[in-house]
């Protein structure tokens, strides 16, 4: 080969017989008989995804045969280009983008003598349109953004449960007090909302026996957990997923989403990863008929932590 | 045929003579020939762009066929498809049209899973497209514009990713839109009220599946094809870049004409970017959502994983230590807004704003159309390095529980074996890159292949060694390494410095 025709040369300027519009490829009938293979099966993959769509073949056979189809068509179309079209080197010269001077300078005049010059003259007019197009700015906000939702006011920070709510599971059953085993754990919301939006997402609870009866969490939850039942908000306090995992062995509460753990008999104490703060215990109370109930609601907001949080 | 019969009055035939009839209506002869005589240079790594750009097409054409059956709703319904597990079950209707486009539409699984996989393929493409223009300072003067357009199109892709994930109301996108709520709740100040709104109320509320279908099938990809579409005309007007080499000057392109060569090469491509999304789809299942179960808030599922490009999210999340702010009356939950909105924050405005911190760091304000090699901009390509590994590291972060298993090692060695790292190893990154790429730039004829040396036996009786002949394709010198750079080049062909560029000589 000889050093000239390594040497770019501009596409317009090239005639038909250039060395430069010769292939790439060093044999050229070799590679076109390849590329047609390539083709062909495409093509024939492309009639198999028909004829699998229209029998409805299992679902993957429709991926199979059109991404087969597709790669063997796109290797020969590539090859095609690359290896049987103009080799080149092809050449071409860049155009500045930047204008001439006289054309910045006309542009520059413009913007600064004729645009700003003019608009200048009138400086109270100006200062309206401003004014006007910044307050209907902000009157545009109301609807745009207001509109979309509720404020927070207390939603974040307050829960269904009451003095007396009932613990029930997600099928609406109360919990009586023989019904978990030692160490067993269930979720539990306040009767009557376990099947709302809020009651799942908000007030949602696990319920677990401890094997020492009137366990005491914390100094000044003596009463809160009798027949060691203790109570504890489901809602991670590092980014609200349930925390869903137990323990029993060592009695912590494991949130799947970032592996934070708290410790149950501990008063919900977080032990182990990114969450900041303990689960909020719920305090319970078994009546006269063996039900478990709540003694009020969380003394705190549930979940992870905002700024009206205090 | 009309030829024959009438005279064509194009030296080219009838086609000339339609060619002729279009540019007396639309002008577009002369743009029309300046066009397919447009030179693209040619280099795989010009490739990686490419790639995001057809997997986007991809993205859009199965998008359309999932909204065809996609219902975004929360409300609930029975769910009576052919998946028995599932029957019987309350589920909501983005839900129960999502398991049933997989199922009940035939090819609507494959459609599916093309989505996905054509998703994670485009932000992949992106960042390494991104990579790529980095570490060959193809950002520099008059790129910066289509690199900051760029940087903006990398978190469109990641936010409109997320959303798409969010639509099919499963138990594990449920999650993420909780993690999510939770997110925007930490924001100082507003972060409540902004929750409340974005959700309609508080979390899950009956707004957000709705909402965010609007955002990811309307608004984002259109400001998305918006913003391809200046990336592309800037691309266009402002011609590629090109790496050095024989010929190639910062005031030409050289490479092959848009038509056909590049043409038929980048069609292809597209081919073979559909075809291997398509291969995906079929064979390697991905989000099987009737596995995962409807989302209800009150369960979640374990190894909950998001999508690969959330993993340095979900890792700073993950190992983040818990210092939450409380005072006068209010809360910061610094450990949620820190790593899940300021690193982030951070990470991106750096990539935004890099082209001018380089260029006033060098004091380079030159054009550049010339790219770089990673190995001739040390400090470049060392601090490209250390902050990708900063984000590797977070991403494996993501991962400490199914690593801690895995290895056998305690989850708490593993959080602060991580802590740890994402520190360290960024650290350790930046000065290794800079000495290996200061020991390359001393490496002669790195890049090329070697040449072997043929021993001759002259009739005297010597011996000599010569370096063989050539072979085919040695010619080509555009890897040939340059000089040790002067701390800003000249243009080679220039006689004096070029316009704005600062000497200096050592």
């Amino acid at each position: 080969m000889s050093a000239d025709q390594h040497t770019p040369v501009s596409i317009s300027s090239v005639s038909i017989d250039d060395p430069h519009m010769q292939p790439l490829a060093r044999n050229p009938r070799r590679m076109e008989q390849l590329i047609a293979v390539a083709m062909f099966f495409g093509l024939v993959s492309f009639v198999m995804f028909g004829f699998a769509y229209w029998v409805n073949w299992p679902a993957w056979t429709f991926g199979v045969t059109l991404g087969l189809g597709m790669v063997l068509l796109g290797f020969g179309v590539t090859a095609w280009g690359k290896y049987l079209m103009p080799k080149g080197p092809f050449v071409e010269e860049r155009h500045k983008v930047a204008s001439s001077d006289e054309q910045r300078n006309a542009f520059a005049a413009a913007v600064v003598e004729r645009n700003l010059g003019i608009l200048g003259r009138r400086k109270v007019l100006g200062g309206l349109a401003g004014a006007a197009l910044g307050v209907f700015g902000v009157v545009a906000a109301f609807p745009l953004i207001r509109s979309l939702g509720p404020l927070p006011k207390n939603s974040l920070k307050t829960t269904d449960w009451k003095a007396g709510s009932y613990l029930v599971d997600s099928t609406g059953r109360p919990v009586k007090v023989g019904d978990v085993a030692v160490g067993g754990i269930v979720t539990v919301f306040p009767m009557g909302y376990q099947d709302t939006d809020n009651g799942q997402a908000v007030d949602q609870t696990v319920l677990i026996r401890l094997a020492t009866t009137d366990f005491t969490t914390r100094p000044g939850r003596e009463s809160w957990g009798p027949s060691g039942y203790v109570a504890y908000s489901k809602l991670c306090t590092h980014l609200g997923c349930p925390v869903g995992l137990y323990e029993q062995q060592l009695e912590m509460l494991v949130c799947p989403c970032h592996q934070s753990m708290f410790s149950v008999a501990n008063g919900g104490e977080p032990t182990f990863g990114p969450a900041p703060r303990p689960l909020p215990q719920l305090p319970l109370y078994v009546d006269g008929r063996g039900y478990v109930r709540s003694q009020g609601g969380y003394n705190q907001p549930v979940g992870p932590g905002f700024w009206e949080r205090s | 045929m009309s030829s024959t019969t009438k005279k064509s009055e194009s030296p080219y035939g009838p086609i000339g003579d339609k060619l002729n009839e279009l540019d007396d209506r639309l002008g577009v002869a002369r743009g029309g020939r300046t066009l397919m005589d447009k030179i693209f240079p040619d280099h795989w790594s010009f490739m990686l762009g490419e790639i995001a750009l057809y997997s986007f097409m991809v993205l859009l054409a199965t998008g359309i066929f999932l909204t065809l059956y996609y219902v975004p709703s929360q409300s609930l319904v029975v769910y009576h498809g052919p998946y028995l597990p599932l029957r019987g079950v309350r589920v909501s209707q983005a839900y129960a049209s999502s398991v049933d486009l997989s199922f009940s539409v035939r090819a609507g699984l494959l459609m599916r899973q093309m989505h996905h996989w054509a998703c994670d393929i485009f932000v992949g493409a992106i960042v390494v497209h991104m990579a790529r223009v980095f570490f060959t300072g193809a950002f520099r003067k008059p790129r910066e514009t289509n690199w900051l357009i760029g940087s903006i199109l990398l978190i469109l892709a990641i936010v409109n990713g997320f959303l798409g994930y969010s639509l099919p109301d499963d138990l594990v996108s449920g999650t993420g839109l909780r993690i999510a709520f939770s997110i925007v709740e930490s924001i100082p100040l507003v972060g409540s009220t902004l929750a409340t709104l974005l959700f309609g109320g508080n979390f899950p509320g009956t707004m957000i599946i709705s909402r965010f279908y609007t955002l990811h099938v309307l608004l984002i990809p259109a400001i998305i094809v918006g913003l391809v579409t200046a990336h592309l005309v800037l691309l266009v007007t402002q011609k590629h870049t090109q790496f050095k080499g024989k010929g190639r000057t910062e005031n030409n392109v050289v490479g092959a004409p848009m038509m056909p060569i590049f043409a038929a090469k980048a069609t292809g491509f597209i081919f073979l970017v559909t075809g291997v999304t398509a291969l995906l789809a079929g064979l390697a299942q991905i989000n099987p959502i009737w596995q995962f179960g409807p989302y209800e808030a009150a369960k979640i599922s374990y190894a909950v994983q998001p999508d690969w490009y959330m993993g340095w999210l979900d890792g700073a999340l993950r190992i983040f230590p818990a210092w939450e702010w409380t005072g006068f009356g209010h809360t910061i939950p610094l450990e949620v807004f820190i790593p899940a909105l300021i690193i982030p924050g951070i990470v991106f405005t750096i990539a935004q704003v890099w082209p001018a911190i380089e260029a006033k760091y060098t004091g380079d304000t030159a054009m550049h159309n010339l790219l770089d090699r990673p190995r001739d901009r040390p400090k470049r390509t060392a601090f490209g390095v250390a902050m990708l590994s900063f984000l590797f590291m977070l991403f494996v972060a993501s991962s400490t529980d199914v690593l801690a298993n895995y290895f056998h090692i305690s989850l708490n060695t593993m959080l602060w074996l991580m802590r740890v790292l994402v520190i360290i190893v960024p650290l350790i990154a930046y000065p290794v890159t800079l000495v290996l790429c200061k020991e390359l730039q001393q490496v002669d004829g790195a890049g090329k292949r070697k040449r072997p040396n043929v021993v001759i036996r002259t009739t005297e009786g010597a011996y000599e060694t010569v370096p063989a002949d050539l072979r085919p394709g040695d010619g080509h010198h555009e890897l040939d390494a340059e000089p040790i750079p002067t701390f800003i080049d000249l243009d080679p062909g220039a006689e004096e410095p070029i316009e704005g560029s600062r000497v200096v000589t050592r």
